[in-house]
């Protein structure tokens, strides 16, 4: 019972009837990318982009819950380097591997989120500087691995989820593979958060860890908990971004800084306690709208990168601002 | 969209940079030259590349004449990315070729400048070496260093990219970057009509070997009569590419799609595959990937090089030079073959890996191809 009382709290704010301004923001971007390129609003256009995001929504929506327990987890890039490299070598173009592969990724990945959580929770090490080591030691295994220069191509059917479109649907025509992954696991992700007794936990660890150990929450157990999500998140995500694009040595960086923006700019407070799985993926979304958006208008680069930079200073702020305005 | 706040750092020490230096990368002169020398014809044996160079230039290299077996140092860049891994290896294997090499002394910059001069100094301080061979990280920061090393009496060979001093013995490099930018663009001409829309897909600004690709294309573009869509940057992201060509597709026809480097030219050929379009020229680099989805799908492709046997050549011109044969110099310049249709298949090799650069002119050497990372 005592879980409950603590864990209500933040969950009645959430739902309070303020729209959240990801969704204003993500509504307004696409309605200018189709004012720009009616063919957007054609479903190979947006199936398209959804496409696109699908590995940053994932991935976005995994960190979430690092960031909810009032952590960090730069680790999430290097591990989808990892696994996109690491199944390069391990598949060597046999289409038959696939199926061993990215179970055995998975299982890496649930070792990285625990070796994490573990450092974080039992060291005490800042999850900033722990989760920093993670990154820099996955980067060098994956260069290790690989020496350089990745050894092997992705089958087509470790790529199948994230390069290939089920085509022929009736209305939307096409349907990605990477877009039904996007939604499972973005619901299971939403799920997990939001209607479970461990996302309740989760949000108190992050909101005030005292609290949550006086109340009764196993405070070392749900960090860690949040650490494997965000790393098999990643693992996923990885699997998506090597099927979309194939295999590059630095795939994946810069990942870690995108997850945690797009969490931001859908509402996330950045110590913990609060954050929301569809606004996350939202957030993900407008990070990649406004890519699309900038390369449609067909501005000089350096003015693209000012722009970008300023839309998303600006969203955060106003995210910031709406919520202090909330009382929150 | 990758790395938004690295890439706006990044942006504002590149535009700090750019505008202090002010370099010129559209030089009338320079191009005129490389362009003649693509189709020049070299000196040296025909079946050896990195033998080979053009003019008849020699330096003599007398004063540095001692007894093997030789210490060679050589101050690396980085080793940090697939070209410079296919690179070393070529070099390593070249070092193995040489029984008179006693010591053959690696350091790795890792792709900082900083770091570079250090290991120079260090070099230096520690007096084994008897040839420097460098691969400079950037041309302005390493001068002093080279500068420095000459002082000491070394015989200096750098290689690839260059410094702004001629106190080396020789500089080691292909035609060089005009040479690149032009051979593809002139696939391109050869097979768009006038007025056709090229969509110029580059890494990123600021790198002298490769803003110079883009300006000798982009001039013989306006000369052609053809529209260039837009010039991107990819920051060598397959993702990104993949994006990028997208969405130019969305907004209309791409006739054309000329790369400045070849790492994701497969991702932007992947782009018109997967949305059922047809694939026109897309250009690309010497990389198996590459070469293997153009003979695949059968579009029309061509693959400039910018050939790693030059770290064969680095170490074979210090040998020269410590054994006080004349070195073709101030600037031994290696042919720079672009990869047409006709020979394609001669460069495919399905049992190297897909970022092996297949003009490596390694295929003689003993290790062949197990050293690589490929397969008898």
């Amino acid at each position: 019972m005592t879980d409950q009382t603590v864990a209500q709290t933040p969950g009645k704010k959430r739902t309070l009837p303020h729209i959240n301004p990801v969704y204003v923001l993500v509504v307004a971007l696409l309605l200018a990318i189709i004012v720009m390129n009616p063919a957007f609003g054609e479903p190979t256009g947006y199936m398209n982009f959804l496409k696109r995001m699908a590995a940053l929504g994932i991935l976005s929506a995994g960190a979430l819950y690092v960031i909810v327990s009032g952590g960090f987890d730069l680790s999430v890039g290097s591990t989808m380097t990892l696994t996109v490299i690491g199944s390069s070598m391990l598949a060597s173009n046999d289409p038959n591997t696939t199926y061993w592969v990215i179970p055995l990724m998975l299982g890496i990945g649930l070792v990285i989120g625990l070796i994490n959580g573990l450092v974080v929770s039992y060291l005490k090490v800042p999850s900033l500087i722990a989760t920093l080591g993670m990154m820099i030691t996955l980067g060098g295994v994956a260069f290790m691995w690989s020496g350089g220069a990745p050894r092997g191509y992705l089958p087509e059917t470790f790529r199948f989820f994230g390069r290939y479109n089920i085509t022929d649907v009736p209305v939307i025509r096409i349907l990605p593979i990477a877009v039904i992954c996007l939604v499972v696991f973005g619901v299971l992700l939403w799920w997990l958060l939001h209607r479970t007794n461990f996302g309740r936990m989760l949000h108190a660890v992050g909101d005030n860890p005292q609290a949550a150990h006086l109340a009764g929450v196993p405070v070392r157990r749900v960090r860690i908990q949040a650490f494997i999500v965000s790393s098999l998140s990643a693992v996923v995500a990885g699997v998506i971004l090597g099927g979309r694009a194939g295999v590059s040595v630095d795939i994946g960086s810069g990942y870690e800084l995108q997850a945690i923006t797009a969490a931001v700019i859908g509402g996330a407070q950045l110590l913990g306690g609060r954050g929301s799985v569809p606004a996350t993926i939202a957030g993900a979304l407008a990070l990649e709208a406004i890519f699309t958006l900038l390369n449609l208008l067909g501005l000089a680069q350096p003015v693209r990168l000012v722009v970008q930079g300023l839309i998303l200073i600006g969203a955060v702020a106003l995210a910031t601002y709406q919520r202090r305005r909330a009382g929150r | 969209m990758k790395k938004i706040l690295t890439t706006l750092a990044i942006f504002g020490l590149l535009s700090g940079s750019t505008f202090g230096q002010a370099p010129n990368f559209d030089d009338p002169a320079e191009f005129a030259k490389q362009r003649e020398q693509l189709t020049a014809t070299f000196n040296g044996p025909a079946d050896q590349p990195y033998l080979q160079y053009a003019g008849d230039e020699m330096v003599d290299t007398s004063e540095y004449a001692t007894d093997a077996p030789w210490t060679v140092c050589f101050s690396n860049a980085g080793v940090n990315n697939p070209w410079r891994v296919v690179g070393y290896t070529n070099m390593t294997e070249e070092v193995a070729l040489h029984p008179e090499i006693g010591t053959f002394t690696h350091v790795d910059a890792e792709g900082s400048d900083d770091k570079q001069i250090a290991d120079i100094d260090d070099l230096l301080a520690g007096g084994n070496c008897d040839a420097l061979i460098v691969s400079p990280n950037s041309t302005a920061a390493l001068t002093p260093a080279v500068e420095k090393a000459c002082a000491a009496g070394l015989p200096v060979i750098v290689f690839d990219r260059g410094v702004t001093t001629d106190c080396p013995v020789t500089f080691v490099h292909p035609v060089g970057g005009y040479g690149f930018g032009i051979q593809a663009a002139e696939h391109i001409i050869a097979n768009v009509p006038a007025g056709g829309d090229v969509l110029m897909l580059r890494i990123l600004p600021g790198v002298d070997v490769l803003e110079t690709r883009a300006s000798g294309a982009r001039n013989m573009f306006a000369e052609a009569g053809l529209n260039v869509l837009g010039e991107e940057f990819t920051d060598g992201d397959n993702a990104k590419t993949k994006s990028i060509v997208e969405d130019y597709l969305q907004r209309g026809t791409i006739d054309a799609v000329w790369m400045d480097a070849g790492a994701t030219a497969v991702a932007a050929v992947e782009a018109f595959e997967d949305q059922g379009v047809e694939i026109p020229v897309v250009t690309g680099e010497d990389q198996q990937d590459y070469l293997q989805k153009w003979r695949d799908l059968g579009f029309k492709g061509i693959a400039p090089t910018y050939p790693t046997y030059q770290w064969r050549t680095a170490v074979i011109a210090a040998l020269n030079t410590l054994k006080g044969e004349p070195v073709p110099g101030p600037e031994w310049v290696l042919p720079q073959p672009a990869i047409t249709e006709a020979v394609l298949d001669q460069y495919i090799n399905e049992n190297m890996p897909p970022l092996h650069y297949a003009m490596c002119g390694c295929e003689d050497m003993p290790n062949y191809p197990q050293a690589w990372g490929g397969t008898e």
